[in-house]
């Protein structure tokens, strides 16, 4: 039997995020939140192989109780159950405390429930950061695998999956022991269609909730405000830019007023060696 | 007490990714700006590379040109191919001997992956992503703190992070966010062997092969002329043309997130937050509406070209010179009259025609080095 967890999180979606022009603060009113994309791959990947291999795929996040709609999603793929570990002590983590709380649930759950493939997404939309997975890693002691495009094989008897990630340069093919964490670029998997069952399933589903205390007793000083070396010290709206000069085509005709754009490109210098200076 | 700056000297195959000389460059000017404190208490500030793999001597004595005082070296056939586990071992071990005060990381996909292994091994902060990096006043009267300043919920809003309680300071920081400093090619510094104790037990994965494949040798971030297409593009077939435009201009195509998405092109093209950060010569934004997420990962480009049909799109606010209309009309007559200019240019001059694109110094070198 095969089984593959899940971390995944709930964010807002970033290309809809407002500030308010005369505060300079976000506008979180009305945004909408949705699965990290990424996650939701690594998901598809984790049912993909659960229905090769027979088993089951858990599903954790760390979160606010909303987040339930995104585990709800899980299910709606094909995950068969999901716990949320929420509580107001966990807000304000950074990525240390929330690789702390992540890997302590996973170990938890590990105990009672054998896990051979831990899967996030590369990163998530909203801090891109993509430290969790590797950091949740170091902390379980298993092998590393980022950017993950697609899993070749898994040998539940041997103990080995095979797995190929891309980096800048090339990718690599690369053998690593059960269990192993891999963070998932999205062509991992495909997002699956819902079966009716599943997706009816899916809509009265609750997951389990973990609180700081129960059923894992979270070391206070390594949760929330208080388990993140780092602080944001200072919040900013972005510089604005000075506006350019801009030409209409249909007052200045098509070619003049592409002759007069590429001479301002010339005057500037940057094509020097191209097309010269203008005179 | 010596206050340290590292710097993570990347290298695959003997080849350096020029973000770590971009880094070099930074913590430079870190230790320069604690220089008040280090004349109170009678310190000294250096610049320290780490390098690890195999065979990479010739490498040391070249971050010594780029600004270390000093290159730690761990080589041994182990570290021949980048691998997580012996990689973050060797670092965390080198760095709980050294203790250095700031550790600088490139965020590529090798830095990345092995910055969090890293500050989680160490349980201190690092911030990724990183656009402004400064010692600045902590409050309290303590000693000068790295300030990490970095663009948050898509580049909405930009943040200031630090940490305050723990060492080192991390910080990655992706490639051309930073200027690459000259090399000097008289610096002196020290190169300091170091043997790692672990090794062996902490291989845990075994690369069974390499795919080396042309398709995905885009280099965006280090071209000098990017012509990058957006949604107003209206499918994959646009991107021939501005391919056409590259060409003519020794250029390489880009993407806003919405095309990449739409699979129109690869993602090595996609510009912005979730892609390349770029500061090219030269960057024209043809059908792109300007998003914040995209303007972060291109805004520092020296000209900026826009071509949109709508005379409201946000790219208009940050563009040198913005052209209201259709890129399908605009785009064929740049071609035109670039074409004519070329040839106006070659025929006078006679021998200057075949050695345009190459004069930009090491920059493009260094990138033509990764690009293979």
């Amino acid at each position: 039997m095969f089984h593959a967890l899940v971390g995944i999180k709930q964010v807002p979606d970033t290309t809809n995020i407002r500030i308010d022009p005369e505060t300079g603060n976000l506008i979180r009113q009305g945004v909408p939140t949705i699965l990290n994309p990424y996650d939701a791959h690594a998901v598809a990947a984790a049912v993909e192989w659960k229905r090769k291999l027979g088993g089951k795929v858990t599903v954790i996040s760390m979160g606010p109780p909303a987040t339930v709609a995104s585990i709800r999603e899980c299910i709606e793929m094909g995950a068969d159950e999901g716990v949320l570990i929420s509580a107001r002590q966990f807000s304000g983590a950074d990525t240390l405390a929330t690789s702390y709380v992540l890997a302590e649930t996973i170990r938890a759950i590990h105990q009672k429930d054998p896990i051979d493939l831990v899967l996030f997404g590369k990163q998530a939309i909203d801090g891109d950061t993509a430290q969790v997975g590797p950091g949740v890693c170091v902390r379980l002691d298993m092998p590393l695998v980022t950017y993950a495009i697609k899993i070749r094989e898994i040998n539940l008897e041997e103990r080995y999956v095979v797995t190929e990630r891309k980096t800048e340069r090339w990718n690599e093919v690369i053998k690593t022991p059960l269990p192993t964490l891999l963070t998932c670029e999205k062509d991992i998997a495909e997002i699956p269609f819902a079966s009716l069952p599943d997706l009816i399933y899916s809509l009265g589903y609750e997951p389990q909730v973990w609180s700081a205390e129960s059923p894992v007793m979270f070391e206070v000083e390594h949760i929330g405000l208080k388990g993140s070396p780092t602080m944001v010290s200072k919040v900013t709206t972005p510089e604005k830019h000075t506006q350019g000069e801009v030409i209409r085509t249909a007052d200045a005709g098509l070619e003049q007023a592409v002759k007069s754009a590429l001479d301002k490109v010339k005057a500037s210098g940057v094509l020097s060696a191209m097309i010269g200076e203008a005179k | 007490m010596t206050r340290r700056f590292w710097v993570f000297i990347e290298q695959e195959e003997g080849k350096i990714h020029p973000v770590s000389w971009e880094l070099l460059g930074v913590a430079r000017r870190l230790a320069g700006e604690i220089k008040e404190e280090l004349e109170k208490t009678q310190e000294q500030a250096v610049v320290e590379g780490v390098l690890i793999g195999h065979g990479v001597d010739a490498l040391a004595n070249e971050a010594i040109q780029y600004g270390a005082d000093r290159v730690y070296v761990v080589d041994d056939p182990i570290y021949e191919h980048y691998l997580n586990k012996p990689y973050y071992s060797a670092v965390v071990s080198l760095v709980k001997k050294h203790q250095p005060e700031v550790m600088l990381i490139g965020a590529t996909t090798l830095g990345r992956d092995l910055a969090g292994s890293v500050a989680t091994s160490l349980g201190t902060g690092l911030t990724a992503d990183c656009t402004q990096l400064q010692m600045g006043e902590a409050k309290g009267g303590t000693k000068k703190l790295l300030l990490a300043t970095r663009p948050a919920f898509g580049g909405n809003v930009i943040a200031t992070i630090v940490c305050r309680n723990h060492l080192p300071q991390m910080a990655s920081v992706r490639p051309r966010v930073f200027t690459m400093p000259a090399a000097d090619p008289n610096a002196r510094g020290e190169i300091v062997r170091e043997t790692v104790a672990v090794v062996e037990s902490t291989v845990n994965a075994q690369i069974l092969e390499f795919i080396r494949n042309g398709a995905s040798s885009v280099k965006v971030e280090y071209a000098d002329v990017i012509i990058s297409g957006g949604r107003g593009l209206g499918g994959p077939a646009g991107f021939k043309l501005l391919q056409e435009l590259a060409d003519e201009l020794g250029g390489v195509v880009g993407a806003s997130r919405p095309c990449v998405d739409a699979g129109w092109i690869t993602y090595d093209h996609q510009v912005g937050q979730t892609g390349k950060t770029v500061r090219p010569k030269l960057y024209i934004a043809a059908g792109i509406s300007g998003a914040i997420q995209h303007k972060v990962g291109m805004q520092d480009a020296d000209f900026i070209l826009a071509i949109n049909r709508d005379p409201h799109a946000p790219i208009f606010e940050i563009a040198t010179v913005g052209i209201v209309g259709d890129l399908f009309d605009i785009i064929p007559a740049m071609l035109k009259e670039i074409r004519a200019l070329k040839a106006e240019k070659t025929q006078p001059a006679g021998q200057v025609g075949g050695e345009n694109v190459q004069e930009t110094a090491s920059p493009t070198m260094q990138a033509d080095g990764i690009a293979k």
